[in-house]
């Protein structure tokens, strides 16, 4: 059974300034096994990667790697040293570079001399990919390739470097089914070739369809390793929040909006952008929760931007509570009372080095005026507030925001549009890449957001997550509005079929 | 339609050109720095411009660059357009061996003037320039002839390996390391900046060490310096009790000579066209020059005492406004 | 609580730290050198007027210019993340703007000075939203933008003075670069006063600061809060032009003569230095004004130590670099980030136990 082990770590203590991120961690990995790595945002799961790639220095603690059947003790000093010790990473953010070929980017800075034999390189490329069944050309563009085959192009060049242990962090949070299916089925035979596989990521389905272990972390501690067989997805969320949850059962009580005589909040009629060359039509009553759904490039997130005035907009008529305006940038759109939290949380969401109270009044500072700025002591008092209010997980309001884990800067990019108080908010996946606590806690907002009378436009890959939050549904495909759904109809294999199309 | 009109412009100009050609005109074409280049070169244009003009009998083309390439090629166009004469006053000082010779080979006289140009003489007439260390042994000679007591110099230099800056710093130099009673109190560069000239005074003003004389390789340098005298409440001038120098005759720095505030001032010539004209007079007229042998003629140049400037004197040698 | 507060001002200062301890360093290294370095001396100068001269009035004093430009420099590295290396020039025009308009007058009363000040303002202000322009609209790197306006201005320069160095004199003009009778410190220091006042209050009664870092740090979220990133540049140049315009001015009312050639020759250089050794990132984003203005007082610094050491023509340049180099390593991040695990290290006991443990 010993033999079977080729990573261990023992013992694993970290701090960083005011922070224990690790304490006393063991994590134990096993030949040809897929293991998950699972926690909450914060719970230390990254930390613990980093220092088994190098990016940072355990304080204490020891690391155990099976050369052969023997098993010595290593320190990993730095990415590099990682990868030449048989540890390899494949990042969430594809790291390669997308002008270069395939097969370059394969054998790139491989440090085999700096000689190149490219008829070679190619070929082997070549094997490389059809032993592992990728479907990519060694001569093709790496940027031509679709988001998953790069993803399955980085994991070959690890796995081509003869690693023994492979960190899969989120490569699955960018891709649709179909995609994710084709990259299970190279995990899988990597896994037969004897590769032990840490796989890292918030979706829950996913870890039950091909992994083997689980270990949970919890606040920098471990909670325990576990096989899959005896332990139910229930239990798996609950030990990762510390606590029994029927939160997700709860939230199938959804309420139907009452549809009043009322003008609608926001009306659009033929409204096309840039970004969305396709006019379309669309309202939202006050109070109502409805979302755009589709595969991802279906053009539901143009269709919000257009909402909002975020692309240039090219053509359409809009009318806020009746009364016809004009919205063609993101400004005229705040000043109808209009909030867009936007899908691309690292490029459209947050001021990376501004800190967590500057983050929450943006959007505030803005609307009130160039020549009228919050008092310091107004801000904190603002950003005080939601940080409580959102549970905000955060050193101090001074913390630049970047410092944050991915769930807590999504929370100040909520309680930004939340403190603008609109009337109308639309939230563009407000769920992605963070914790299922917090995925719970957002949707619950939205719930109580519209029963406070405001209205809502969400959406989410999840489709569980708009059944239980919409109660109208626009459905999406090839950039055009091919389905409205309403009521009961909200559920998801009515969904799935309109998405699918031409099945009736 | 264009086409016509393209061959017409042509036609006119080529008749034109003959019409003046016809003439008994000398035809000269000048390839020199652009104006803006300084007030030195400034004056230097105006005086070709009022030398070498239609009533002297002279039909110009005039091509200003401070890039060589583009000079050179602006010199081979004159010789293509077949001149009478090619004055030059060369960016840098060499390539232009071709040229020079492809000049010659067509009749060609060149004159050089303010720069010379490192090639063989035989390919040019003569070469009118300044001589920047006869600028420095004037002054140098000038300080001396002052018979003071001890010598302690503030030297600001120009823009360090310039053709004025090595000119006029070597016989202070010399100087300084052949008597005992001359002493730099500083030698420090202000790369011809005004404002740095008054850092540098003020540095030794704050130091507290006794200085007499300041020696400025330009007038705007020795603007500087005496501003920071000016601050620390120190005299200068005639009756002063720190002497100033400058170079290159502005006008307005000689009005401060002629005021008395400064004491010295060097010239450094722009004035080369009447020297050229002369030569090309006698050259027409058939006579031989009589050159030294290496082919230069040094203009003319003095340096300004506070205590025998005249009006007439700026007036006459002011360069500027 | 009063250590609390400490704690989060420093924690908000720590880039100040480097330039800081290089003044610092330049102080000490100085008294060592030559105890009365930086002794003040009551003199009256050839005007009549008493007047303070030493060292340390030269090195406030002729920082002036470089100060305000690295003030306004700071704000277009932060928010266009690239800097405008044609102040230099554009100085030299508005200098030049300057004392034409002098020149033309029949007499200079102060309203003429207001009136030349206020024209040389507004020219530099059409250059300084031709750069913004480039920059904002066109988004051309700043360094490209400018470099055009580096190229030419002080050709331009050149034709506005029509040739030559003009000269101007006035008492008034005095005053403005050097003292107002009365007053023993040179004006210059009171204008980098009032410069560095007018920030202030801006900051204090504008979002500018905010806006500014927030399109420095991410342009596309910034658009998305309804803040106009274009714009935003485009100010931030017009703003340093002012700078520009107002230490052009001072450069002439120094020597009442503008010589396009030479004036504020090189000083893009010395400002974009500032900025950095201010611990300002030169990639835009986070800003800290006064960082700058304390980097610009430690390259004059710098300078008037070399000048009083009397280092060699030729190698003040070396010098200066190698002080400039080991000031912008200190203050890279891979040293910061050393330099706070080190510090870390020591601190925490984890480290501690672990020596003793292998003891």
């Amino acid at each position: 059974m010993q033999n079977d082990v080729v990573l261990k770590m023992r013992g694993i203590n970290i701090s960083f300034p005011g922070v224990k991120a690790l304490s006393d961690v063991d994590f134990t990995l096993r030949k040809g096994e897929i293991h998950a790595l699972m926690g909450e945002n914060g719970a230390g799961k990254s930390t613990l990667i980093k220092i088994l790639t190098g990016v940072y220095t355990k304080d204490s603690g020891q690391i155990f790697i099976d050369t052969d059947g023997t098993e010595s003790e290593i320190t990993i000093r730095s990415p590099q040293d990682a990868q030449n010790k048989g540890i390899s990473t494949v990042y969430q953010e594809i790291t390669l570079c997308p002008n270069l070929t395939v097969a370059e980017n394969i054998y790139i800075s491989r440090g085999e001399g700096s000689l190149v034999n490219w008829k070679k390189m190619e070929k082997d490329a070549g094997a490389l990919l059809e032993r592992l069944n990728i479907p990519a050309r060694p001569r093709q563009q790496l940027g031509s390739c679709s988001l998953a085959v790069q993803q399955m192009i980085a994991i070959a060049r690890a796995v081509d470097m003869d690693c023994k242990v492979l960190i899969l962090d989120e490569p699955t949070s960018s891709l649709d089914e179909k995609e994710v299916a084709m990259l299970f089925g190279l995990m899988r035979d990597l896994k037969a070739q004897g590769v032990g596989i840490i796989f890292v990521t918030h979706f829950l389905e996913q870890v039950y369809e091909v992994c083997d272990r689980i270990t949970v972390l919890r606040n920098g501690e471990l909670v325990g390793e576990y096989e899959i067989e005896n332990l139910p997805q229930v239990q798996l969320v609950a030990k990762m929040m510390g606590k029994e949850l029927d939160d997700l059962t709860d939230m199938d009580k959804k309420e139907f909006v009452p549809v009043q005589d009322a003008a609608p909040v926001f009306e659009a009629s033929g409204l096309t952008s840039s970004d969305c060359p396709n006019p379309f039509d669309f309202s939202i009553s006050k109070g109502e929760v409805n979302g755009f759904t589709g595969l991802l490039g279906s053009g539901r997130s143009e269709s919000v931007r257009a909402i909002f005035g975020a692309d240039r907009v090219t053509g359409g008529k809009v009318k806020v509570n009746g009364k016809p305006v004009k919205i063609s940038k993101p400004i005229h759109a705040m000043k109808h009372g209009i909030g867009y939290l936007a899908e691309d949380r690292k490029r459209d969401g947050i001021i990376a080095d501004l800190s967590v109270r500057e983050n929450i009044i943006l959007a505030l500072q803005v609307l009130k005026g160039f020549f009228r700025p919050f008092s310091r002591s107004e801000a904190e008092a603002f950003a005080e507030e939601y940080v409580k209010a959102l549970a905000i997980k955060t050193a101090s309001l001074d913390t630049p925001i970047k410092s944050l884990s991915g769930g807590n800067q999504q929370k100040v990019i909520l309680a930004r549009w939340l403190l603008t108080h609109p009337q109308y908010l639309i939230l563009d996946e407000p769920t992605r890449g963070i914790d299922i606590g917090t995925k719970v806690e957002i949707q619950k907002l939205v719930l109580k957001l519209a029963e406070d009378g405001v209205s809502v436009t969400f959406i989410s890959s999840e489709i569980e997550e708009m059944v239980r939050t919409c109660s109208r549904l626009l459905v999406m495909r090839d950039r055009k509005i091919v389905g409205e759904l309403v009521g009961p109809a909200v559920q998801q294999s009515v969904i799935m079929k309109t998405i699918a199309g031409g099945g009736d | 339609m264009k086409k016509l009109l393209a061959i017409a412009l042509v036609l006119v100009m080529a008749m034109s050109m003959m019409t003046v050609a016809s003439a008994d005109t000398i035809k000269v074409g000048i390839v020199n720095n652009p104006p803006s280049e300084s007030g030195y070169r400034e004056a230097n244009v105006k005086d070709f411009e009022s030398v070498f003009t239609v009533e002297n009998g002279y039909e110009v083309n005039t091509f200003y660059s401070l890039k060589n390439d583009e000079q050179l090629a602006a010199a081979q166009q004159f010789i293509t357009d077949g001149v009478d004469y090619l004055l030059i006053s060369a960016a840098e000082t060499t390539g232009w061996d071709t040229v020079l010779e492809d000049a010659q080979a067509n009749g060609i006289r060149v004159f050089l003037f303010d720069r010379m140009i490192a090639c063989d003489p035989s390919l040019y007439e003569a070469a009118v320039v300044s001589d920047m260390r006869n600028q420095g042994i004037l002054a140098v000679e000038w300080l001396k002839g002052l018979n003071l007591e001890a010598y302690n110099i503030i030297h600001i230099q120009g823009a360090m390996g310039s053709d004025a800056q090595i000119g006029r710093t070597g016989p202070l130099d010399e100087q300084v390391a052949a008597a005992d009673n001359w002493k730099l109190v500083v030698q420090q560069t202000a790369t011809w900046d005004e404002a740095e000239a008054k850092k540098i005074t003020e540095s030794v003003i704050n130091s507290g060490e006794p200085f007499n004389i300041i020696y400025a390789e330009n007038d705007g340098m020795a603007k500087g310096a005496v501003a920071a005298l000016d601050e620390a409440g120190i005299s200068h001038g005639k009756d002063g009790d720190v002497i100033v120098m400058g170079f290159d005759c502005n006008k307005w720095a000689l009005r401060e000579v002629l005021a008395g505030t400064w004491n010295y001032d060097g010239q450094c010539s722009p004035f080369q066209a009447q020297v050229i004209h002369e030569m090309i007079q006698k050259i027409e007229a058939g006579e031989t020059l009589e050159l030294p042998e290496d082919k230069k003629i040094i203009s003319e140049e003095k340096g300004f005492d506070a205590t025998t400037i005249t009006e007439e004197d700026v007036n006459t040698y002011g360069l500027g406004e | 609580m009063k250590s609390n507060k400490f704690k989060r001002w420093f924690s908000e200062n720590t880039q100040l730290l480097i330039p800081v301890i290089a003044i610092l360093a330049l102080v000490i290294f100085n008294l060592i050198r030559d105890p009365g370095f930086f002794s003040i001396t009551l003199t009256v100068n050839n005007d009549g007027n008493q007047v303070l001269t030493g060292n340390l009035i030269s090195i406030l004093n002729g920082a002036s210019e470089l100060a305000i430009l690295a003030m306004g420099m700071t704000l277009v590295t932060a928010a266009a993340g690239g800097q405008d290396i044609s102040v230099g020039a554009a100085a030299a025009i508005a200098g030049s703007v300057f004392v034409k308009i002098l020149k033309g007058a029949a007499s200079i009363t102060p309203w003429t000075l207001i009136f030349a000040f206020l024209a040389c303002c507004a020219v530099a202000m059409i250059f300084g939203a031709f750069n913004g322009t480039l920059v904002s609209v066109f988004n051309i790197q700043p360094m490209i933008a400018t470099l055009i306006l580096y190229t030419c201005g002080r050709s331009i320069a050149y034709w506005i003075n029509g040739g030559a160095t003009p000269t101007v004199t006035s008492p008034l003009l005095k005053a403005l670069g050097g003292y107002i009778p009365g007053v023993p410190v040179p004006t210059p220091i009171f204008i980098v006063i009032i410069v560095a006042i007018l920030f202030a209050l801006v900051f204090r009664f504008t979002t500018l600061s905010t806006y500014i870092q927030a399109v420095g740090i991410n342009q596309k979220a910034a658009r998305l809060n309804g803040i106009n990133p274009i714009g935003m540049k485009l100010l931030s140049f017009v703003i340093l032009a002012v700078c520009v315009a107002i230490a052009g001015c001072i450069s002439v009312g120094r020597l009442g003569l503008i010589n396009h050639e030479t004036l504020l020759l090189d000083i893009e250089m010395d400002a974009i230095l500032a900025v950095a050794i201010g611990g300002n990132a030169l990639g835009g984003g986070k800003f800290k004004l006064s960082g700058s203005i304390l980097g610009a007082y430690t390259i004059q610094a710098l300078t008037i130590t070399l000048y009083a050491m009397k280092v060699p023509s030729v190698s003040v340049k070396a010098y200066k670099a190698i002080v400039i180099i080991v000031l912008v390593v200190i203050g890279s991040p891979v040293v910061k980030s050393a330099a706070s695990r080190l510090w870390a290290k020591i601190k925490g006991h984890g480290s501690l136990q672990k020596e003793v443990a292998k003891v």
